[in-house]
Order: structure tokens, then C-alpha cells, then sequence
């Protein structure tokens, strides 16, 4: 297994949440510091060298409008990563491409950071979050078939090496299709799809690529596995790799599992400062609207009621975080692991809100010392 | 007694379309807003005595299927002149209300060759002010209860209280807003075109507006509307908001009367 140190590079100081309606799309500005800012995003791209001298890898994703996540830009930091690291793979989970105007400017960023990182870079394409419509002005309907065409187009213009080609899609239009720099990898970077839906995931498996779910907890994510799996066979395809496979959690792991716990509580300010309302939460078109007419019946159930009112102690009983001493947090991976199929990639969110510097170092080490090692066996052992 | 409403699903040019009918006499052509279509609502009983009301369902609301390669309100004024000459109508009164008011609008200005008048009720569709000026409130960053706050003149009216509504009555709302959602996200419920054609309208035009209406204004952009179409007159209705048809119905439908028995 390999494991990918994230973060979401959130700005953390703002007013008591009773003094805004929304921590997305709406909040002023002017709650935003940029000398502080700055001090942030270097301690954050510090946090991702010290990940790389662990031994782990490095995950960037990108958010619109929002103090939950700073990086608007996300191939820019992994442009400065690609220059500032040497062995770590770059992974940008990822690209929001049913929102980005031109896939094909999609295509060249790419292509110019896995060349600068002389071949490091995974490409993570992502459909972006409900909040991102209102941020971005994207149509929230008919996204996927957006999501698609973009991917195919990033696809084609990765792989075309012979001069321009044509295309006229019904939501994108170039006549001169010839991207420089190209890929470094061949034939393209691996790439890597989210899917939180058993419905996403039969795509993403009928195109093989990698899948990775985010915070689904035991069984949304065997949900996803499974329907990935499910649709490769139906379909006569090989089977997929564990390596296929990712699941993110937050996950602090302590010397005991008290300063576990108290860590964990730290990164839980991801999902307790999400304050979002009903408008940005529920575009119209982004959920299916059967979901919408569940959701106007009243309070949601399951794994969403847990996100109302979160506690550390269901989330981590749902397996939407990982957190302890180091024997607690491999036994909780194991557990999870087992529950889905197995997976080959852990995404972990180690960083949130109110968990300084030192507490985010401390967490990233014992995790790659203690944890990690036993991790790395796992995939061997279990493919074979 | 109100005459019966049928319905009926019929394949225009590979689209799929639901259309109610209700009554007999002059055709008159009516396209429902953001909110969908209401062929049971004390409108369109009213007018169903005033001749025979034709109620089509915009692809993706109600129940109407969505169609793949339908996705504009351009494509909407086409389909519904493509209606036109399926029925063989002649000298059809098109009412349109809010959204359908915007639909109405681009009929009007590609072809009038089978319309006699045309009844615009609070449209959307025209963009007036310059690049800063939201002329027509977010609804999609807005709470609901701020947007029948704009929309209605007794707010009560928006039956925002979801419980008591049976599944498929809550699946057909949450059909609605997405289907409006992709017909008018983006250019925001308008043409940037549609004002500079307005000047081909050239059938005798009646805007209605309800006096209360926060969303659009009629001092605002129902004035702009009657000034882009020649000769159109704007007639505001008390007590009503940006569904005077709803709010208002006996009197809507009385302006409504007068207007087609004037000449």
C-alpha cells in the first residue's frame, strides 16, 4: 500500500461561526490575512517535504471560495512541488475538469509539472463539490457528461504526438489541437478518479483507472469498490489491481491513543467548520433528484446525519477516521481494509484547522514509522 | 364547471412532449415558469372557459422526460413553434409566465406567422442593466424562504413546507429546479440578444405584472420589456407578486379577457 500525506491548506482563523451563514462561496474576504496566508501556505509545502522525507508520497487537491481550502490553483502548487521535491510521487486530486473552461489548458499544466517533476505527477481528475457551482457559475446539470467529454479530450491531447487534431464536442471546441510541452510519462500519467456513488464508480471502472472515495466510511466505500469491480467483470475486462483502489481519511496517529484521539479531534474542525446552507449545499442537478426529494422530506439519515453533529468517536466507529497509537491505527486500516476488498492507496488527510505545525509533524512520523511499514507488506501479501 | 383537462405524450422531431389540453375555441398557448405546470390551477380553469388552453410541459419538469438534446430556451421556442404546426394553429394567443414568458419572447421574435397576441407575465429573458447590476436575484444562492420573500406578494403562498407532499409530489419539485437550472444558469435567465430583437414582435403584446413583485420589478424591467416591443402595453395587478396568475387569478384572467377582445 502507499500512503499520500494531504492537505487541505485551510485558513483556519476566522470570526465565531455565528458571525456568517456560509464558510463557502460567501464569507468576505476581508476575514483572510494574506501576511498570515503566506505563513500558511509555506508551512504547508514544508509539511509536504518533511512527508517526502518520510517515505510518503504527496497529495494536493484544489477548492473554490472557501477558508476550508486555499489552493484556488491547484497545478500551481504542484508546480512549486515538482521543483522542490525529488523522489515523492505528486498526486493533484484533483482537477474539478467539468468545471474548467478549456481541458485542453488542463492538459498542458499537467503535462508541464509531470515534465518538471521528470515524470512524478499522478493526474487526479474530480467532478468538484456542490459549493463550487455558485463559486465558479457551473451549470450543475448534465456535469458528467461534461466530466467525460473533458477527460477524452485531456486523453486524446496527452496522446496525440503528430500535429493538431480536431474537436468539436458538445461542450468543448478546438480546431488545433497540439499541446508542448507533452507528458513525460508514457503514454500519460496514471490518473486517478473520485467516485462517491456506486453509479460513478461503474464509469470510472469501465475506463480502469484509479478510483479513490473521500470520508465513505465502511460501507459507502465497499459500495464503490464493488461497483467498480462489478462493472470491469460484466463488461469482460481484467480484474482490477488493489493498487485500482484509494480511500482518504483523516488519520492522527499518537504515541498512545489519547494523543491520538486529541489530534483527531484537531482535524475534525475539517467537518465541524463546514458551514454551508441548503442553497450551496444542494444545487439543483448536482444531487439526482430522487436524493433531492429524500433530502426535502427532513433530516437526513446514515452516514450524512453523522456529518450534522460530528463526533470523533462515530467517525472513527464508521471508519471515516483512523486515529490512536500506532498498533490502533494499523488495526483500524486493516479492519477497513478488510471490510471493502482490499485498496492500495491511503490518502491522509493529517492536517485541519487548529493542529499546529509541530502536532502535524508529530502525527506525519509516527504514522511513517510505525504504521507505514506494516502498510507497505500488506499489498503484496493479499494480491498474492 | 371547468371543462376536462386531457393529456396526452406526444414525438415531435424525436422529442418526447407532454402536452394538457383543456377547453375549446381560439387556441391559446400557455408556458409555464420556473415552478412547472399547474393544468388543475384556478388560472387555467378560467381560461379554459375563454377558449382552448394548451398546456405543454418544458422537457425535464413535471414529468415530462428530459430530453438529451434539449438544453436551451432557444431550443424550447423551437419546439413549441414545431407544436404550432403540428396542431395547424392559427391566430394562437401564446401566454408565457416568468421563464415561459422568456420562451414566449424568442417564439415571438424567430415567427408571429401563427400568432394573433401574445400575454407576457413577468418575463425573464432580457438582460438590462450593465455587467454589475444583477438584474434578476441569484435564486440559486438564495434561501428559499428569501426567494418566495421576492417572488410572492403573501409569501405564505410558496408553500415551502415540504412535509404532507407525497414523494412523487416532492420528486416533481426537485425536477423543476433542476430543469430550470438547465435551461437558465448560464447567461442567468436571459438572452443577451433577446432586448435588440424584441423590435420584431409585431402582434399586439399585454405585459402583466404583479405590483409586488421583488424579483423583477415592473418599474425596472417591466418597463424595459414594454419599451423593447413596439406598442406593448404593462398592466400591474394589486396584491399579486412575480406569479400574479397564481396569486391574483380571477383578475389576471379578467386583463387577460379584455386584452383579447380588444383589438
Amino acid at each position: 500500500m502507499r500512503a499520500w500525506h494531504f492537505s487541505e491548506n485551510a485558513y483556519h482563523l476566522l470570526p465565531d461561526a455565528k458571525e456568517y451563514d456560509s464558510i463557502r462561496v460567501t464569507l468576505p474576504n476581508r476575514y483572510y490575512d494574506p501576511k498570515i496566508g503566506a505563513d500558511l501556505y509555506h508551512r504547508f509545502i514544508d509539511e509536504w517535504l518533511i512527508a517526502e522525507e518520510l517515505g510518503l508520497d504527496i497529495m494536493v487537491n484544489e477548492h473554490h471560495q472557501t477558508a476550508t481550502n486555499l489552493n484556488p490553483g491547484g497545478p500551481i502548487v504542484m508546480g512549486i512541488l515538482a521543483r522542490e521535491t525529488k523522489t515523492a510521487r505528486l498526486l493533484i486530486l484533483g482537477n474539478p475538469i467539468a468545471n474548467r473552461r478549456e481541458p485542453v489548458r488542463v492538459a498542458e499544466e499537467m503535462a508541464m509539472v509531470d515534465v518538471y517533476s521528470r515524470g512524478r505527477l499522478e493526474v487526479g481528475f474530480v467532478r468538484g463539490v456542490p459549493y463550487e457551482m455558485s463559486a465558479g457559475n457551473h451549470r450543475p446539470t448534465r456535469m458528467m457528461e461534461r466530466f467525460w467529454e473533458a477527460y477524452d479530450l485531456i486523453l486524446k491531447a496527452w496522446t496525440s504526438h503528430d500535429g493538431p487534431f480536431n474537436w468539436e464536442g458538445k461542450y468543448f471546441h478546438h480546431r488545433q489541437v497540439n499541446i508542448w510541452p507533452r507528458p513525460y510519462q508514457e503514454p500519460h500519467p496514471p490518473v486517478w478518479i473520485t467516485a462517491l456513488s456506486p453509479g460513478s464508480a461503474q464509469a470510472v471502472g469501465e475506463r480502469g483507472t484509479i478510483v479513490a472515495c473521500f470520508l465513505t466510511g465502511f460501507d459507502g466505500s465497499k459500495q464503490v469498490f464493488d461497483a467498480y469491480r462489478t462493472r470491469r467483470a460484466e463488461l469482460g475486462l481484467p480484474p482490477a489491481g488493489l493498487d485500482r483502489f484509494a480511500y482518504a481519511a483523516l488519520v492522527y496517529t499518537g504515541e498512545t491513543d489519547e494523543e491520538g484521539y486529541a489530534g483527531a479531534r484537531k482535524l475534525m474542525w475539517y467537518v465541524e467548520a463546514n458551514k454551508v446552507p441548503f442553497q450551496f449545499t444542494s444545487p439543483p442537478g448536482y444531487h439526482p433528484p430522487q436524493a433531492m426529494a429524500g433530502a426535502m422530506k427532513g433530516p437526513a439519515s446514515g452516514v450524512f446525519k453523522m456529518f450534522q453533529n460530528p463526533q470523533l468517536e462515530s467517525f472513527m466507529e464508521h471508519g471515516l477516521v483512523f486515529a490512536g497509537n500506532p498498533d490502533s491505527v494499523y488495526r483500524q486500516i486493516i479492519k477497513f481494509y478488510e471490510h471493502v476488498g482490499g485498496f492500495g492507496h491511503i490518502l491522509l488527510m493529517g492536517q485541519a484547522g487548529f493542529l499546529d505545525h509541530q502536532e502535524t509533524v508529530k502525527g506525519m512520523k509516527l504514522f511513517a514509522r510505525e504504521v507505514y511499514p506494516r502498510l507497505k507488506e500488506l499489498h503484496p501479501a493479499v494480491a498474492a | 364547471m371547468s371543462p376536462p383537462i386531457q393529456s396526452r405524450r406526444l414525438t415531435l422531431h424525436d422529442v418526447q412532449l407532454d402536452v394538457y389540453e383543456q377547453g375549446q375555441g381560439r387556441p391559446i398557448f400557455v408556458l409555464h415558469g420556473e415552478d412547472g405546470p399547474y393544468p388543475q390551477a384556478p388560472f387555467s380553469a378560467l381560461l379554459a372557459n375563454q377558449g382552448r388552453v394548451i398546456l405543454p410541459t418544458h422537457p425535464g419538469f413535471g414529468h415530462a422526460p428530459d430530453m438529451a438534446d434539449i438544453d436551451t430556451v432557444d431550443d424550447l421556442a423551437y419546439l413549441y413553434l414545431d407544436l404550432l404546426d403540428e396542431y395547424d394553429l392559427r391566430d394562437a394567443v401564446v401566454i408565457g409566465c416568468s421563464l415561459g414568458g422568456w420562451i414566449a419572447a424568442e417564439m415571438a421574435v424567430k415567427s408571429t406567422a401563427r400568432l394573433s397576441r401574445l400575454v407576457l407575465v413577468a418575463p425573464l429573458g432580457i438582460k438590462v442593466g450593465d455587467r454589475e447590476t444583477r438584474d434578476i436575484p441569484d435564486i440559486f444562492a438564495l434561501p428559499p424562504e428569501e426567494v418566495a420573500r421576492l417572488q410572492y406578494h403573501d409569501p405564505a403562498q410558496a408553500a415551502l413546507d415540504y412535509t404532507g407532499l407525497s414523494d412523487d409530489e416532492l420528486l416533481v419539485i426537485a425536477r423543476n429546479r433542476e430543469a430550470t437550472a438547465l435551461y437558465a444558469w448560464e447567461p442567468y435567465f436571459h438572452n443577451p440578444k433577446l432586448r435588440q430583437r424584441l423590435h420584431r414582435i409585431a402582434i399586439p403584446t399585454l405585459l402583466i405584472w404583479g405590483a409586488s413583485d421583488r424579483f423583477v420589478t415592473p418599474g425596472y424591467y417591466g418597463a424595459a420589456y414594454r419599451d423593447a416591443i413596439p406598442g406593448a402595453q404593462l398592466a400591474v395587478i394589486d396584491r399579486a407578486g412575480h406569479w400574479p396568475h397564481v396569486e391574483q387569478p380571477e383578475v389576471f384572467v379578467e386583463r387577460v379577457g379584455a386584452f383579447l377582445a380588444s383589438t
